[in-house]
């Protein structure tokens, strides 16, 4: 090996990098843009009135949010109650069987739950609650909403319990303790934190998502909180406003979408902190 | 919990059955609410399916006044933009895998990047929408006046760029995790022979982590096919097969959205049958990518132990 | 910390309750729900902010367009829907049962357009086919600029813009030009949704033509007219039969609608004989069941929608020369009080 071939060589490895670092850095641009973009429009449409009002008639001046704030809570708490039992249930099943022809079905399922359009999942409640019920509704959003928070649920749930050392439950049964109260009263209490992120990162998921609404919850000009009737949500807000004519909608948008992503954002750090605080140590 | 008070072995051992039959119900319920998804889909698409068959894929014309549909357009609208996503998207995705995986596994400066991919992955669709149509609309609409070619700012291009930075953390948190799983005493080989880093990542990494990468890849690919809202807000929604990748086209996603509220009878019908298609393009893909992801993490733990 | 989960499901018990008893506290609170048409939209929006404030009433009317409410009306997932295009015979009949149309405002369909400068430009017929048809790629082509002398067109390309949803804009917009050019006959025609020219761009509702064209140097598209006003955005004159270009106002889309309205409203407006009539103007209806008892539907619910209905074509007609639509002639009015005073419950009147 000569010289030169070792510089070349070297060159070639600190040009790698280079470019490595570049595209590294180069694919944040986009983030940084739109987290610009969000809070330099957004935060100057928020005050009182944006956040506690509600929608004006098309073409006047003014109004907020208010409506679309409380309907995304809803959602979120209609989805979460549908969602939550069910999916630790099937977590739990899945981490105390961890293999089986059910146990490897479900997983299955799992995944292409995960990977299924939001779009159809849409369709699906549209067909299953909206036509029965003859009604759009928070319901049938909530819904939509559940099917999508169930897989991040139960992955998370089966993820964390398998990690609970088997010792911890042997002593518990060795105790004389059923089997059921083992899970529930040994088991689950200390994989909480796990669950409890796994749901905040599955509500986090779901609290941006305005495919599934466009034929379910519907929106509604009004504030609304009956579960039967049309409501409306912050990301169908965004999509309304984005896509109308007005300059002041389109801030307002800008401004409900610094709403929606802060909330997201919190939910994620919520979970975080979550998981680095109650780490499963033993 | 009021059976927790029943001392007696019998009722503990009814709670017992109760509580065991109440989980494995919860499982059941989502492998049911699967298929009870796809029954719903193929029996509300079947008078489309009746009609148009397997030749639903190669129709090139889609209208509802003389209830003729063919979702080809639909179908290149959609592998056009996601495929052209993936092109733009890999080169920015594998380079963080790199950084996060090789480079830089831990400090401040992975911290950062690492949060701020979680980040952007965090981001709803529908804001990403919202970016396009005020940031990359008039940005690919100037492009178009300067290549001379029709300026309508959206179409194809546009929606493959925001789908590309949309799908930018899925395979790039993939490909760090394969790319971590290289076995060390195969890279340190590598270095005690004296090849450089790059020496190193080019043919030991890259090779070994090929198929995770890949995979990472395929489930980007699950996700720009399904996505829905940033789409809609900026492909242009034209029912014709796109002649360039300026031209307003549809997806599979966005036509459904764009048309699903108006749509009766067979209309109806063959948007689902979209719908249907859609789901069972996700579901493969997905599985196909999951599955090479399992293999290699059960094959990387076999050889730590 | 081994209490929490009691403690987890008796909070969900508690939740459950609340969202239960929510549900149940502002039943008195009555709620209508409709859907459809863009194209009134801004103007229902006013209307029914004013109704809730004086009535207690929330209608919450959803812009998904046209074909969108005809079709959520016959799904009977809406109390009423909104339409610019009076239902088709097929339509009709998959409705299962009587449906009646009241009109409720007159509007124009303009033809808006994003150009430097936005000067005021005349449209002959043949330009706007021929621009929605695709023919026409140049601003500055001399089908437009012949019927604009002294304006200077830029050499920009055209980037026309259509509805993405069935639309009854693009109906009255199609039916125009159906009965003004030929080619645009024979190869488009009439409809909700159309057969567009490949490469054309298309837009969800009225706003989001609005919107595009607004963002867009060089975009030309079509539709109601107060988005336009509204957005300060240009709007083209048009050649009417008479052979004037006609600038859409109030005042000449009411000059076109000055025809005979037959008894079930069911009148087209576009290229109508009137000298000074604005040629691309037509009705929008509300649609609705003639009998109210469907899908267990309660009867002060459907009191409530046939009070709302004579509301809106008496009282709430003070809403719409605000926002530049034209209100119903008495005729028309009064046709539509009729209609609706023709709904039933049970066979009965609903209202007296």
């Amino acid at each position: 090996m000569t010289g030169g071939h070792v510089g070349r060589r070297l060159a070639k490895d600190t040009l790698f990098k280079g470019a490595v670092c570049l595209l590294a850095f180069l694919s944040l641009l986009p983030l940084f843009l739109i987290l610009y973009y969000i809070t330099m429009k957004g935060i100057s449409v928020i005050n009182w009135d944006f956040l506690f009002s509600l929608p004006r008639p098309i073409g006047e001046s003014g109004g907020g949010v208010a409506n679309a704030v409380v309907g995304t809570l809803m959602l979120i708490a209609l989805s979460s109650v549908i969602s939550v039992p069910c999916g630790i249930a099937a977590g739990i099943y899945l981490s105390e069987n961890k293999t089986g022809k059910l146990s490897n079905t479900i997983r299955l399922s799992v995944i292409v739950l995960q990977g299924t359009p939001s779009i159809v999942i849409g369709i699906i409640a549209y067909l299953w609650v909206v036509a029965p019920l003859k009604t759009f509704s928070a319901l049938s959003g909530g819904v939509a909403l559940s099917i999508m928070m169930l897989p991040v649920i139960i992955k998370t749930t089966e993820e964390t319990l398998k990690l609970i050392p088997y010792h911890l439950k042997e002593a518990s049964l060795a105790l004389g303790v059923p089997y059921y109260r083992t899970i529930l009263k040994v088991v689950l209490p200390s994989g909480i934190s796990g669950i409890l992120t796994g749901i905040l990162l599955s509500v986090a998921r779901i609290t941006g998502e305005t495919a599934p609404l466009l034929f379910t919850a519907f929106g509604n000009q009004f504030m609304n909180v009956n579960i039967f009737k049309p409501i409306d949500s912050l990301p169908y807000r965004i999509f309304y406003y984005a896509m109308s004519p007005y300059p002041e909608w389109h801030s307002f948008a800008w401004g409900a979408s610094f709403i929606l992503v802060v909330l997201t954002l919190a939910l994620n750090l919520i979970a975080r902190g979550i998981s680095a605080k109650w780490k499963i140590q033993f | 919990m009021d059976t927790g008070k029943q001392r007696a072995p019998s009722g503990t051992d009814r709670s017992e059955k109760r509580f065991s039959v109440c989980l494995a119900g919860s499982g059941l319920i989502i492998v049911l609410l699967l298929l009870a998804i796809f029954a719903t889909l193929l029996v509300t698409a079947l008078p489309a399916i009746k009609e148009f068959g397997i030749f639903f894929f190669i129709g090139r014309v889609w209208d509802a006044t003389t209830e003729t549909f063919g979702a080809l357009p639909f179908l290149v609208g959609t592998l056009l933009t996601s495929f052209l996503a993936l092109v733009i998207s890999i080169p920015f995705s594998i380079a963080i895998s790199i950084f996060l995986g090789e480079y830089f596994k831990t400090g401040a400066i992975s911290t950062f990047l690492r949060s701020a991919v979680e980040v952007l992955a965090g981001i709803p669709s529908v804001i990403y929408g919202l970016w396009g149509l005020f940031f990359l609309m008039p940005a690919v609409r100037f492009i178009e006046m300067k290549l001379g070619v029709a300026p309508h700012g959206v179409g194809i291009l546009t929606s493959s760029l925001i789908l590309a930075i949309m799908i930018i953390p899925f395979s790039a948190s993939i490909g760090r995790e394969v790319i971590t799983l290289v076995p060390g005493d195969l890279k340190e080989a590598a270095y005690s022979l004296g090849a450089t880093r790059f020496e190193v990542i080019r043919n030991i990494v890259i090779p070994y982590a090929r198929s995770g990468i890949i995979a990472g890849i395929l489930l980007a690919l699950g996700r720009a096919i399904g996505e829905t809202m940033a789409v809609t807000m900026l492909i242009g929604n034209s029912n014709f097969l796109p002649t360039s990748i300026f031209s307003p086209a549809n997806t599979m996603a966005s036509v459904i959205a764009n048309e699903f509220a108006e749509a009766t009878g067979v209309t109806a019908a063959s948007l689902i049958y979209v719908a249907l298609v859609l789901f069972l393009v996700t579901m493969v893909v997905n599985i196909i990518g999951t599955y090479v992801i399992q293999r290699i993490s059960i094959e990387a733990s076999r050889e730590v132990s | 910390m081994s209490g929490i989960f009691p403690r987890a499901v008796s909070l969900m018990v508690a939740f459950f309750a609340l969202v239960c008893f929510a549900t149940h506290a502002p039943a008195l609170d009555m709620e209508l729900l409709g859907a459809g048409a863009t194209f009134p939209q801004p103007l229902y929006s006013k209307m029914f902010d004013a109704y809730n404030q004086q009535y207690k009433v929330k209608i919450n009317y959803q812009g998904i367009g046209s074909g969108g409410g005809i079709n959520q009306l016959i799904k009977k997932t809406v109390d009423f829907g909104g339409t610019d295009a009076f239902m088709t015979a097929k339509e009709l009949q998959s409705a299962g049962a009587p449906v009646l149309h009241i009109p409720t405002c007159l509007g124009a369909v303009v033809v808006t357009y994003n150009l430097p400068g936005n000067s005021k430009l005349n449209f002959t017929p043949d330009a706007v086919a021929e621009i929605f048809l695709g023919k026409i790629t140049k601003w500055n082509d001399p089908k437009i600029a012949s019927a604009n002398p002294g304006v200077k067109l830029p050499d920009l390309p055209v980037s026309a813009v259509h509805r993405a949803d069935g639309s009854g804009t693009t109906y009255i917009f199609s039916e125009y030009l159906t009965k003004v050019n030929k080619e645009w006959k024979e190869k488009v025609g009439t409809g909700k949704s159309l057969k567009w020219p490949a490469g054309q761009i298309g837009q969800k509702g009225n706003p989001g033509v609005a919107g595009y064209v607004k963002q867009t140097p060089g975009a030309v598209g079509y539709v109601e007219l107060l988005y336009a006003t509204q957005n300060k955005m240009p709007y083209g004159n048009i050649k009417n039969r008479a052979g004037k270009f006609i600038e859409p106002t109030l005042k000449s889309v009411s000059a076109a609608a000055n025809v005979k309205i037959p008894d079930d409203t069911n009148v087209s407006l576009t290229d109508t004989e009137a000298a000074a009539g604005y040629p691309i103007s037509g009705f929008t209806w509300l649609i609705f069941y003639k009998e109210q008892n469907y899908g267990g539907k309660a009867k002060d619910r459907a009191e409530a929608l046939a009070k709302l209905l004579l509301w809106m074509v008496g009282d709430g007609q003070k809403y719409v020369e605000p926002l530049q639509y034209a209100p119903l002639s008495k005729e028309a009015a009064a046709k539509a009080n009729k209609l609706v005073r023709s709904m039933t419950y049970n066979g009965a009147p609903l209202v007296k």
